[in-house]
Formats: C-alpha cells, structure tokens, sequence
C-alpha cells in the first residue's frame, strides 16, 4: 500500500470517528463562538476599540479553541489501543501521525477558519480585513495543529496531561500568534500583510516538516 | 525463526527477568506462564518492539528486530490487553482499516466471512461500543482469520471469551502453527493442545 492510500484510510477512519461522535466538534467551534462574541458585549459598542481589538481576540480565541481538542487528538486512540497497533503496522508512522493530524485540522480548525469572517462583522471589520483574517487563520491554525500533535505526544497517559499540554504547546504557537494578528493590523493600517503572510507561511512550512517526525518519536516514548 | 538471547527486562526500578534465552521455530507455540506482574506482558511488548529491552537482543530470521522494523512489522501480529477496536466504527469497518493499514488488500466479503466464523453474523454493522465484551474481544480476533502474519504475539487471548469461544481460539491458533506459523501467547487458563510442538516458559524462577 502506498503512503497515499495510508494518509488516505487514516484521514478516512478519523473524519468517520468525528462525524460519529459530533459533541467533540460542536464543542471546539461553539468555544471559539462564544469567547469571541463576548468581547464586544463587554466592551461595548465602541466601533475604533473593537476594530483594533478584532484580530487578536479572533486568533487568542482560536488559539485556546484549538487547545480545547488537541488532547484527544492521540489520547482516544491511546487508551483503546489503537495506537500501539498503529505503531506496529508497516506503513511509516510520521505518514500515519500527518493524517491524524489533517484529520484533525480539518474538524476543529477548518471550521473556525469558515467562521471567523462572519464573527469579524461584529467588530466591524473592514472587506479586506476579513479577507487578511481568513488568509493568515489559513496558514496558521494547520500549525496550531502540527505544534499540538507534538504536546499531544509528549503528554499522552499523564494525569493532568491537558493543562500541561496547553503550557507547552501555548508558548511555541506565539509567533503564530504576533505574525497572524499583526498581518491584519498592518493591512488595515495600510502597510500591507505581505510580510507577515510570508512570515506564516515560512513557519507553516516548518512545522510540516518537523511536527509529524517529532510526534513520532514522542509518541515512541509515551506508548513504551 | 525467533531467537532471544540474554533479554533482561527492566520496568521503573524492578528487574522483571534477565539472562532469558529461547528460540522458536516454524509450527511452534510459546506458552509463557508466570503469575501477575511477572513480566509477561512487558516481553510480549518486548519481542513486537513497543518495548526496548534493557539488555539483550531479539532476532527474526536472524536479524535484529530493530534493524528489520517495516519487514519485521509485517510478519508480526499483536493482540494485547486492549482490543484496539474503535466504538464508533462497525465491526466491519474496523477489520477493514485494519486490514489496510497492515498492508492486506482485502475484499469486504472476506471480512465478512470472517465475523460470521467468529460468531458475529447479524452484528456486523453495528457499532462496536452497544456489543458484549466477549463480542469486542472477537473482533480484535478476527483479525486472526484475516493476517497474514507469521508471527502470533498473543497476550491473554482467552479472557472473556465464552468455552465455545476458547475451543475455537485454540482450534485457529493450531490451524495456524500446522501452517508453520509461531505464536508466543500468555495464559493462566489450561489449554488442551492436540497438536503442534508447545513450549513453556516460566517466568518466575
């Protein structure tokens, strides 16, 4: 079996599992709803304030979403003992650990992507702000995923495992976090995203690159 | 085939055992006996490579295990405590994903056919999670029917398993060693075995 037709069965099985149990999703999507909806009813109808303050409560707001699943990302698999066979069948482990992981972005990320641009009309947001917004959640919540899967990893079967995820994890997606806010901010002020969009995307290609060798090996040591 | 030499296990601070050597050959069946917390489990986790043993070292034909890796892979099967069957998947779709990820290209009337000679016609496309234990723990050995694996690491096959149920376990598992197949199984029941060559190994002394 090619490595296609392996990232193929395991994105497969994985979105079967998400549809099936549909709680898991609804949950990461209507948490990053609810936190961004509260800000403006906290603050007010203050259109300057809330413009300014729309990409970075958008992008701390996915950031903790994305947090919120990222447990379960091996943690189901773990305890039933489908990872170990996993790891036990001849396909390479890092092409099985990229489709968990795209699996994964496609259930709790994607959907905040789709929904971010309808909850930047309630800051007010310019058409070409939200255009900028949705670009760099594009390049950067698939990064929020690929950093995740290595905390996921690294803290699979420990007691308090989520809370020691999020401190690991947290701190590493903080460029992601100043280069994705800051693109919308420098397109509105009329500098232009380019750079801040090239900045996401060079660590996007990075974390392709390291996050699923690096799960792998995580994943080696927490299963032993 | 498979050959231990001088394997010392070590699980947090606690020696499990040291200097053990066997070897397997073809048509032959391991029977490690020991009682709880013995190092059973840790051994059969060893000899699949989940585990790095301390010392010593297992070889498959010669080679070690962690030279091999993918080739070893496949020609190894594990079935451990955990049925490694997911509960929101029917029991069909579970072999199948299985099946694929070892690298078996089955058809689904095959996987089929294989629930039925478990004893699980009219259960197939149901979730697995609303059936018995029992029934779970014939999914995962199912796939027994389905591998093509030479190699049978088994870690208490028998539990929950009603007598008909271990009567035919037993009658797979000696239908696969006729084949020239080996298997390394632990279990604290008493297995009748008509045929094939058994070995035991005790792991307390």
């Amino acid at each position: 079996m090619g490595m296609w037709a392996t990232f193929r069965c395991i994105v497969r099985r994985d979105l079967t599992l998400a549809i099936r149990r549909k709680s898991d999703v609804f949950t990461t999507l209507f948490f990053f709803v609810i936190v961004v909806s509260l800000f403006p009813l906290g603050i007010g109808p203050e259109s300057d304030t809330l413009r300014t303050i729309a990409p970075g409560v958008v992008w701390v707001a996915a950031l903790l979403a994305s947090m919120l699943s990222m447990e379960r990302l091996f943690a189901n698999d773990y305890d039933d003992g489908s990872l170990e066979q996993m790891l036990l069948t001849p396909q390479p482990p890092s092409v099985l650990v990229f489709g968990k992981i795209c699996a994964h972005w496609l259930v709790s990320g994607l959907p905040i992507v789709l929904m971010a641009p309808l909850l930047g009309l309630q800051y007010d947001m310019a058409l070409d702000a939200l255009g900028v917004l949705v670009v760099t959640l594009l390049l950067g919540t698939p990064v929020l995923s690929l950093v995740g899967a290595i905390g996921a990893a690294l803290t699979l079967g420990l007691r308090g495992g989520g809370v020691l995820l999020s401190l690991i994890v947290l701190p590493l997606c903080i460029p992601v976090l100043i280069f994705g806010a800051g693109a919308v901010e420098a397109s509105t002020s009329g500098l232009g995203a380019q750079s801040h969009v090239a900045m996401l995307g060079a660590i996007f290609v990075l974390a392709l690159c390291f996050s699923p060798i690096s799960a792998v090996a995580a994943l080696r040591i927490s299963i032993e | 085939m498979l050959s231990v030499v001088d394997l010392e296990c070590v699980r947090g601070d606690r020696r499990l055992f040291s200097a053990l050597n066997f070897s397997l050959g073809e048509g032959e069946v391991l029977h490690l006996r020991g009682r709880n917390g013995s190092g059973k489990t840790t051994l059969l986790r060893t000899l699949c490579g989940l585990s790095e043993p301390e010392q010593g070292e297992i070889r498959w034909r010669d080679e070690k295990i962690g030279a091999l890796a993918e080739g070893f892979c496949r020609e190894v099967l594990y079935l451990g405590h955990l049925n490694a069957v997911k509960g929101d998947l029917t029991a069909v779709e579970n072999l199948s994903v299985a099946a694929q990820l070892d690298g078996d290209d089955l058809a689904e009337t095959q996987i089929w056919d294989a629930l039925q000679e478990v004893g699980l016609r009219g259960y197939e496309d149901l979730p697995v999670r609303v059936l018995s234990q029992g029934q779970k723990r014939r999914v995962a050995l199912a796939r027994l029917l389905l591998t093509t694996a030479r190699l049978w690491i088994l870690d208490e096959p028998f539990v929950a398993l009603d007598s008909a149920a271990v009567e035919q376990l037993r009658e797979v598992i000696e239908r696969h060693v006729a084949q020239g197949g080996l298997v390394v199984l632990t279990t604290h029941q008493e297995i009748e075995w008509t045929s094939g060559r058994v070995q035991e190994i005790e792991l307390d002394a």
